[in-house]
């Protein structure tokens, strides 16, 4: 543990004298007049797609034809096998489709927060090959600075802000959707 | 020894690589304006984060305490290493108990700092970078050239033929989604055989003693959750004081990276899934004493976004080799010559001082006042070029006194004017690269004098 004094020790010294945290109003951020238009438009232009469902009932026709043809769907929503949660990658690979809710979405930069125990298993939401993420209408708000503040950070062990499908752009800038995670992503919102 | 002039000279040789060089980086630029552009509380945000991470050096050793009590709470190991080296062995030790030979990692310049990577080969351990650029110029035996945008200096012709030689893709196929999805395959392989996983760090909660990655691609998650084995290496830092403060930081972090309005994927970890084992590396490698320098402690503000890479003439036109480092750029200047100030004393040079670098840095760092601040320590303790110092000498005698100043501008007018041959020559280097101004009759001095009367 010498290393750790010896560091501590150093940063004691040499730090600089206090300064105070500032007040972060968030007051001052932006605000959408149509929070559901501004995180349907980012989300298009980040490469992800949605569908307003009206019930229930709607949620589970789209949620029948976006699986129609699909070999491999794993869907949280519904009893879903056990073995999911401790299936290894080897099996999660084979996912084609894999669908879980979103707790809160953010409607300026189109991300839905995916607590640990919404995926099931932590390497679902990234290694299947579509994405979708059912949320509520009512769970929109207009920036991160509310989302931290109705997410619960600590009471998961593990948590994503998903925005879109996997991407990358390292080939002389051309934006390519599907890196390693899925090549798609699908939000349905289901509406108040 | 290589320096930043002589390297940037073998970079700008071919002409029309540089143009395309600087373009596209001016356009990741342009693509950062207008995402800032799109938020009437930029300038807000940036004095939150620019006061949170002043905040946070001046209580850096508490929130390290905190950090590590919470984090280890949540089932997570806390390391800690002094330098390098230290950073190298803990990995290694770590791995050596799981008896892999091969692991999988994603984006950490820390790592590269470290030389972790030529440390694990030599151990007999290989490490598969995840990253598609990082995988780009590893299978090209090259380091990232720019910290976001690791293969930034390569055209899709060299990736289709690197990839051509080391994934047997079609030759000549140059199509940006097909390589993407032939590096894909190969990498997801990788991932699902790979039992060590190692990340960086993009932000560590003190409250949650939890952290942040931030990728487009989704490496970081297919590396960490499919192995046994998560180790996390973070610069300490990377500390942030709660958890609400990520909602100031990720609104900055990826719209100054790439205009990006967030990251695809900004996943926080706070304890290692049943049956994994989490490990967090909380590095110094020269932090501390930066700490401790009041004119450049600032820099360890710097959240790794690059916008300040982006926006430099000088990086654009000189490409990120040319620094000879692994973190270049303004940023890269001023934090290197802390790490050995001989071998880096060039870099404070590599600049225009224009001050681009400090507009657009998300947490206000004062970069190219650090970089004309780091000039005076350089020339004071390093090697600066005897031709250097005897010109600047030169050009304080000049300037300094008002006799001198007038001989000399009257002289060098006239010998512009008749004798020409003796600037316009090779031995002159500011001539190299550079047309000879037309000399003019008089000063603006003297022609200040004539017309005032009239």
């Amino acid at each position: 543990m010498s290393g750790r004094e010896a560091i501590l020790n150093t940063i004691k010294a040499n730090k600089p004298v206090a300064t105070a945290l500032p007040f972060i109003d968030i007051t001052a951020a932006i605000t959408y007049d149509d929070v559901l238009q501004q995180y349907k438009t980012v989300l298009q232009n980040i490469g992800g797609s949605c569908q307003e469902l009206n019930n229930e009932a709607e949620l589970q026709e789209a949620l029948q034809s976006i699986t129609a043809s699909a070999t491999k769907v794993v869907n949280v929503l519904s009893a879903t096998p056990e073995t999911i949660a401790t299936a290894d990658a080897v099996a999660l690979e084979a996912t084609d489709i894999a669908i879980m809710r979103g707790v809160v979405a953010v409607a300026e930069n189109a991300a839905i927060w995916v607590p640990e125990e919404q995926m099931l298993n932590r390497l679902l939401p990234f290694i299947c090959q579509q994405l979708v993420l059912v949320i509520n209408e009512n769970d929109i708000v207009p920036t991160m600075h509310h989302a931290y503040e109705k997410i619960d950070v600590m009471g998961t062990g593990f948590g994503a802000f998903i925005a879109g499908p996997s991407k990358t752009a390292d080939i002389e800038q051309s934006l390519v959707i599907g890196a390693h995670g899925p090549v798609g992503l699908q939000v349905l919102i289901v509406k108040k | 020894m290589k320096d930043h002039a002589s390297l940037a000279k073998q970079f700008i040789k071919n002409e029309a690589r540089t143009d395309w060089h600087d373009e596209t980086l001016w356009f990741v630029r342009q693509k950062r304006d207008k995402a800032a552009h799109g938020l009437p509380e930029w300038e807000q945000l940036r004095t939150w984060a620019s006061e949170i991470k002043d905040h946070t050096l001046s209580h850096l050793d508490d929130y390290l305490l905190e950090f590590e009590k919470n984090a280890t709470a949540n089932g997570i190991v806390v390391h800690w290493a002094s330098d390098a080296a230290a950073h190298n062995k803990i990995i290694h030790d770590i791995i050596k108990q799981e008896g892999i030979t091969r692991l999988v990692k994603s984006k950490s310049m820390l790592t590269e700092e470290c030389h972790l990577n030529e440390y694990l080969q030599q151990q007999g351990i290989e490490v598969v970078d995840t990253d598609l650029g990082e995988r780009i110029v590893q299978f090209r035996k090259e380091p990232p050239s720019h910290i976001v945008l690791p293969a930034i200096h390569l055209k899709k012709q060299d990736v289709s033929d690197t990839f051509h030689e080391h994934l047997q893709t079609e030759k000549g196929n140059n199509d940006p989604q097909y390589l993407t999805h032939a590096a894909r395959l190969h990498l997801r392989e990788k991932f699902i055989e790979s039992s060590v996983a190692i990340t960086g760090v993009n932000f560590a909660v003190a409250e949650t003693g939890g952290f942040v990655v931030c990728t487009n691609e989704g490496n970081a998650d297919m590396g960490a959750h499919a192995a046994r084995v998560h180790i996390a290496c973070m610069g300490f830092e990377k500390i942030i004081p709660k958890a609400k403060h990520l909602g100031v930081f990720l609104r900055l972090l990826a719209r100054s990276a790439t205009g990006q309005p967030v990251t695809t994927y900004s996943s926080h970890f706070n304890k290692p899934r049943a049956g994994q084992a989490l490990h967090v590396v909380i590095v110094d490698n020269g932090r501390s004493r930066q700490l401790g320098r009041e004119d450049f402690r600032n820099s360890l503000k710097c959240i790794r976004c690059a916008a300040c890479f982006n926006t430099c003439p000088v990086y654009r036109r000189s490409g990120g080799y040319s620094y000879h480092t692994a973190v270049a750029g303004p940023i890269g200047s001023i934090l290197n010559p802390n790490l050995d100030i001989k071998a880096y004393s060039d870099l404070p040079f590599a600049s225009t001082l224009c001050g681009s670098c400090s507009n657009v840095c998300p947490v206000k760092i004062d970069i190219h006042q650090q970089l004309w601040k780091w000039r005076q320590v350089v020339t004071e303790e390093a090697n600066v070029p005897v031709s250097k110092k005897i010109g600047m000498r030169l050009m304080a005698w000049v300037l300094d006194c008002n006799v001198n100043y007038k001989v000399a501008g009257k002289v060098g007018r006239w010998m512009m004017r008749n004798l020409p041959f003796l600037v316009k020559n090779k031995l002159n280097p500011w001539y190299h690269q550079r047309e000879m101004p037309e000399a003019p009759k008089q000063s603006f001095k003297e022609w200040y004098i004539k017309n005032k009367k009239a």
